[in-house]
Order: C-alpha cells, then sequence, then structure tokens
C-alpha cells in the first residue's frame, strides 16, 4: 500500500497521520512533510502511526532526524503506536528509548510536558 | 526444492517488489504465517542496505536476491560493492541513536543492522565467492523442516 500523510491541528500540537508503507523509497517524503511542518512553524509534532503497515530503518532514520530538529528547537516529538509488530521494530532497534510513545494520540498530547 | 532469482537495478522503487516476491515465496515454501512480516522486513533491509552500498559507490551493476526451499527457505541478497564497506556493520545503543552528531545515514545502516540480527534468528553476513561483495544470506524454518 502507498504511502498516505494526512494533518491535522489538536491546540497546540500539530498530528501527522501516517499510513501505508514506510521505506526506503516512500521515507523521503515523509521526511519532506516532517521539515516543511518544522520550517512551518510546528513545535509540537505528533506522528500517528496507527494505520502504517510497514516501518523500515529508513522511516526510523527519518523519524529519529525530526526528533532532532524539534529538540534543538525546544520543540517536542511523539509516536502513536500499539501494533505490536511496530512496537517489536521499536525495542529491537533501542528506539523505543529514544522515542516517547503513545497508545493514542489523546495519551501522546497529554503527556507533552513540555508547555505545549 | 524450488528456487526463485530476482536481479534489480539499484533503485529504492524495486526494494518493495523484492519484499513481495520474497514473502510470496515464503508463504509457499511453507514458513510459519506470524513469522512472514519478519521475512518481509528482514528481505527489506538486507535490499535496502544492498541498495545503499551502490548507490554510494556509483555501481550500476545489479542487485541480486536468490530465494530456494531446498531444507530451510533461504534468502541470499549479493551486493557488489567493496567488501570492507559491507562488513562494517555495529548496532547502535540508545544513547548513540540519539547524539546529535550521528547523520541520519550512519543511524539508518545502525538500525538496519540492528533489525536483521534482530529478526533473522539464522543470519550470515560474508563476502561473495567470486569477485568483489558481500552476502547477506538469511534462514528460515518451514513446515517441510
Amino acid at each position: 500500500m502507498e504511502l498516505s500523510l494526512a494533518t491535522r491541528t489538536v491546540g497546540e500540537h500539530t498530528v501527522l497521520e501516517v499510513g501505508g508503507e514506510v521505506d526506503v523509497y516512500t521515507a523521503p517524503r515523509l521526511r519532506e512533510r516532517l521539515i516543511e511542518l518544522i520550517d512551518g512553524g510546528a513545535r509540537h509534532v505528533v506522528v500517528d502511526l496507527g494505520r502504517v503497515d510497514f516501518l523500515d530503518s529508513t522511516g526510523l532514520g527519518v523519524l529519529v532526524g525530526a526528533l532532532k530538529r524539534l529538540r534543538s528547537a525546544s520543540g517536542s516529538f511523539a509516536l502513536v503506536c500499539d501494533k505490536e509488530p511496530l512496537l517489536k521494530i521499536f525495542r529491537i532497534t533501542a528506539l523505543d528509548q529514544v522515542f516517547p510513545l503513545h497508545p493514542t494520540v489523546d495519551a501522546a498530547i497529554a503527556a507533552d510536558t513540555t508547555g505545549a | 526444492m524450488a528456487t526463485v532469482k530476482l536481479s534489480f537495478s539499484p533503485a529504492p522503487v524495486h526494494v518493495r517488489t523484492a519484499r513481495l516476491v520474497g514473502v510470496a515465496v515464503a508463504r509457499r515454501a511453507g514458513v510459519r504465517e506470524d513469522l512472514l512480516d519478519e521475512v518481509r522486513l528482514a528481505i527489506g533491509e538486507a535490499c535496502t542496505r544492498a541498495v545503499a552500498l551502490h548507490r554510494q559507490y556509483g555501481l550500476a551493476e545489479l542487485v541480486y536476491v536468490e530465494m530456494s526451499d531446498g531444507g530451510p527457505y533461504t534468502v541470499r541478497v549479493v551486493d557488489r560493492a567493496p567488501i570492507e564497506a559491507g562488513l562494517g556493520l555495529a548496532a547502535l545503543g540508545p544513547d548513540e541513536l540519539a547524539k546529535e552528531s550521528l547523520s541520519e545515514d550512519a543511524l539508518t545502516t545502525g538500525v538496519g543492522f540492528a533489525l536483521l540480527a534482530g529478526f533473522v534468528e539464522d543470519l550470515q553476513v560474508r563476502p561473495v565467492d567470486e569477485g568483489v561483495g558481500t552476502e547477506v544470506r538469511m534462514a528460515w524454518p518451514t513446515g517441510r523442516g
């Protein structure tokens, strides 16, 4: 399934809903969209992976890139993911210790203590 | 015993094709249904790594993938990059992953290797027998043993 990207705003948070396959071919589009959002002023970004059915190392690299960008801009970045196969990917790569991971968008926003 | 061979130009768009073929052959070979997500991810990572190496070294040669089910389901992904590049793999810890100085490419390589090592119990990365290049060999049990 092709990559799908949709953005919505919840208070101070920008929620990017990602669907389909995030791989070496589609990840550049995800990177572009995240950079566009951050350059456009978004400082508190939540990426909802609820409809992602494939995520590889390239996609993970893009997400870490966004986390670093927002951290250096005093912003916040969180992921929403409750699918066990994806959670296993985060555990195996130790990225579960790098990203704030939440089961729902509401939980991700509620847990953000950066002043958003 | 069935063998399926696939070669593709080193372009990201073809990695998905390799994944789809790899999983289809795995299913026919009798690999357990609950392992197929891992097979898909591992073949994707091995091919992504090969494509990245070919692009890094400006190599137009095809990436070669061979799937066979004589015994365990075995997938070989062969690149033609210099061996010192192919074998220089290391998993990264959480502190290193979050470091500002780590480039996205380096992070992706490290994470890709962690996924291969984490998802494939029977994994070998070794120089090819003839010429220049590295072979990533992965195997999974089938219902037939």
